[in-house]
């Protein structure tokens, strides 16, 4: 299985926001997409994010995911200060520590699913990448469809081969960028049943989304308006995932 | 990232769009088998140059000035003297043969046709200093040499108008020449330049038409090889000089022409020539760099998305910049591979045709510098014209990227 082995003790902070202000300037007008914002999150647990469009969500996504730097503030991932890092140093952060899903599940075309897989191991420098690639394929029940290209593949199985990209380097974290937002029912099931349980195996995992189904499988939900935080609360009564 | 996947990811790309790589790489293709091509044909007009003319490399050819002398006086005529004198290999080590000629215009007649020949009196070696071959018939003895016999070998254009064309009707015939009746006992082949001349023995040249006892008109002197011309030209001048009394070389009333230095300049004339059309053909390995250029952006701006992605999960600048280049490099590459093939299997078919269509011409040679030299070349500009639709790539950041559409 693949386990959250380099996972930080339960309980440990994999996040830390401190102050974080990101402003975009477009010509003359200063947009505040986050103001002040203060979070933490503990290694483990399972976060969903939410906020309407405009709500600083999608900045946060960017932040948290280190594709963004923050203006002001400090950000801490897994301990390390990331607001001063360079371009390939954020890169190196991506590859190693985060795993992407995205809503429009952002494989790359006319590229196997297992090729896909590969790719961050590609980046990584990581040998045996074709058997780590199948495990993760076969980890997210795509064990059959290895060699399918992406437009073989129905919505919820692109997103499942998305999982597996994310996972194959063993990430400390997962960020799940409105993960079911362009899948049916049943597939949004699906794909949830399997954040859940990589979070079950001790991964961090964190959902950016709008729609309440899915923040209802969080153990903890943050709300966001207007590039702040309006509710931070701890979800006793989460739906629980059909075995 | 290593290389090994760098090129699965080009190649991967390259194929995907597989007519617009074909495409793109037309430009280099059509360059690069230019280059091959036209190196092959100067080369090989060289070689039929130089193999028409290389044997008369180690020549240097006498002739008395025409006109004045600079400084005043008449020239003194060349003369068998001469001759002797520089046949002596104790006066001239690095001469080797020494042929006297004389030269006049008669008129040839035959059957009431006429030809008006160059008459070239000279030793039975005449025809192999001269780098001639008979067509048919056979050249005069040293006996009828000695013995001034009325034989002549002459040359196609008389042929051509005294016989039709038809050498071999002329061989024993008797034609007229000046007031004298000569066998005609062989005939040269064309070479181009000297197929107007009468050949015949050089006493009987000066008995019978040009007069004169013993002045030449000119010494052809071959060296004992072509690296020998430079010194065999001094030991002309130190004996020649002695025997004109000339004690200012600006005032010699001869002049000694190393054919060598003709055909260096001819050679290098050449050469000057297939550079010159190699760099027309250039022009197009440009253009075809532009087009990869040109496609690579448009690969790059396609692909956002895509570039958006591999940053997203850890792709750094360097990675991008390296799928990039090897993909423009590919695409110039391949376009320089396949125009080896097409210029060198042209080359080659020319190589069999060219002898068949035009003898003198000289039959192409592929050129290996040629082939390496466009390769590369081609290699370079695909580096280059990657270079900056790379960066370009390279640069994007990531939110940007992933949020194109």
């Amino acid at each position: 299985m693949l386990g959250g082995g380099q996972n930080p003790q339960p309980g440990g902070k994999m996040i830390e926001l401190d102050s974080v202000t990101k402003i975009y300037k477009m010509g003359d007008i200063e947009l505040r997409a986050l103001n002040n914002v203060s979070l933490s999150i503990a290694a483990g647990d399972l976060v969903a994010i939410m906020g309407a469009s405009g709500s600083g969500k999608s900045t946060m996504m960017n932040i948290l995911g280190c594709l963004d730097v923050p203006t002001e503030g400090v950000y801490r991932l897994d301990g390390v200060d990331v607001g001063d890092l360079k371009d390939n140093a954020l890169a190196e952060i991506r590859n190693r520590k985060i795993g992407f899903v995205f809503q429009s599940f952002n494989l790359i075309p006319r590229t196997s699913a297992v090729r896909n897989v590969e790719l961050p191991m590609v980046y990584a420098g990581i040998g045996n990448r074709r058997g780590k690639a199948v495990e993760a394929l076969e980890r997210v029940g795509l064990g059959g469809r290895v060699k399918h290209m992406p437009n073989e593949l129905s919505g919820g199985q692109q997103q499942r081969v998305a999982i597996a990209r994310a996972i194959v380097t063993d990430p400390v974290m997962i960020l799940a960028d409105e993960p079911t937002g362009n899948l049916d029912s049943a597939s949004t099931t699906e794909i949830m049943k399997l954040l859940v349980e990589l979070n079950d195996t001790g991964r961090t995992v964190i959902l950016i989304t709008h729609e309440n189904d899915v923040a209802q499988f969080a153990k903890r939900v943050v709300t966001l308006r207007d590039g702040e935080i309006v509710s931070d609360e701890v979800q006793h009564n989460r739906t629980v995932v059909p075995q | 990232m290593n290389l090994a996947e760098a090129f699965t990811i080009a190649m991967r790309s390259l194929r995907a769009n597989r007519l617009r790589s074909a495409l793109t790489t037309l430009g280099i293709v059509i360059g690069v088998s230019a280059v091959i091509i036209l190196v092959g044909l100067g080369n090989g007009i060289k070689a039929g140059f130089n193999t028409q003319f290389g044997a008369l490399g180690n020549q240097v050819i006498i002739t008395k000035i025409n006109g004045s002398v600079p400084g005043g006086g008449a020239a003194k005529e060349l003369k068998d003297s001469d001759v002797t004198a520089l046949s002596n290999p104790a006066q001239a080590p690095n001469i080797g043969n020494v042929t006297p000629v004389v030269g006049g215009s008669e008129l040839v007649s035959y059957n009431q046709r006429q030809f008006r020949a160059a008459v070239q009196g000279s030793t039975p070696g005449y025809l192999s200093v001269m780098n001639r071959e008979l067509v048919v018939g056979s050249m005069y003895t040293p006996e009828q040499a000695k013995s001034n016999a009325r034989v002549v070998v002459l040359g196609p254009n008389a042929i051509a108008t005294l016989f039709d064309g038809n050498a071999g009707e002329a061989v024993g015939k008797t034609v007229r020449i000046g007031r004298g009746f000569f066998d005609v006992i062989g005939v040269v082949k064309a070479n181009g330049q000297q197929d107007d001349a009468a050949i015949m023995p050089l006493g009987a040249a000066r008995a019978f038409l040009i007069g004169g006892n013993d002045t030449v008109s000119q010494i052809v002197v071959q060296a004992g090889t072509v690296n020998q011309v430079p010194q065999a030209q001094q030991e002309i001048y130190k004996v020649l000089d002695s025997r004109h009394l000339i004690r200012d070389p600006a005032k010699r009333d001869y002049q000694a022409t190393a054919l060598q230095s003709l055909l260096d300049q001819a050679n290098q004339f050449l050469t000057f020539l297939t550079l010159f059309t190699v760099a027309v053909a250039a022009i197009s390995l440009i253009v075809g760099g532009i087009g990869v250029a040109n496609i690579m952006l448009v690969s790059v701006t396609e692909r956002t998305r895509e570039i958006g992605i591999r940053k997203a999960i850890g792709a750094r600048r360097s990675a991008i910049m390296k799928q990039f280049l090897i993909e423009s490099t590919m695409l110039a590459g391949i376009g320089g591979f396949v125009g080896i093939l097409i210029g060198t299997a042209i080359t080659v078919a020319a190589q069999v045709i060219i002898p068949k269509v035009a003898p003198d011409f000289g039959a192409p040679t592929v050129s290996i510098g040629a082939v390496a030299l466009s390769f590369a070349v081609s290699l370079l500009i695909g580096l280059i014209a990657g270079g900056f639709p790379a960066n370009r790539a390279a640069r994007l950041q990531p939110i940007e990227a992933l949020r194109y559409q």
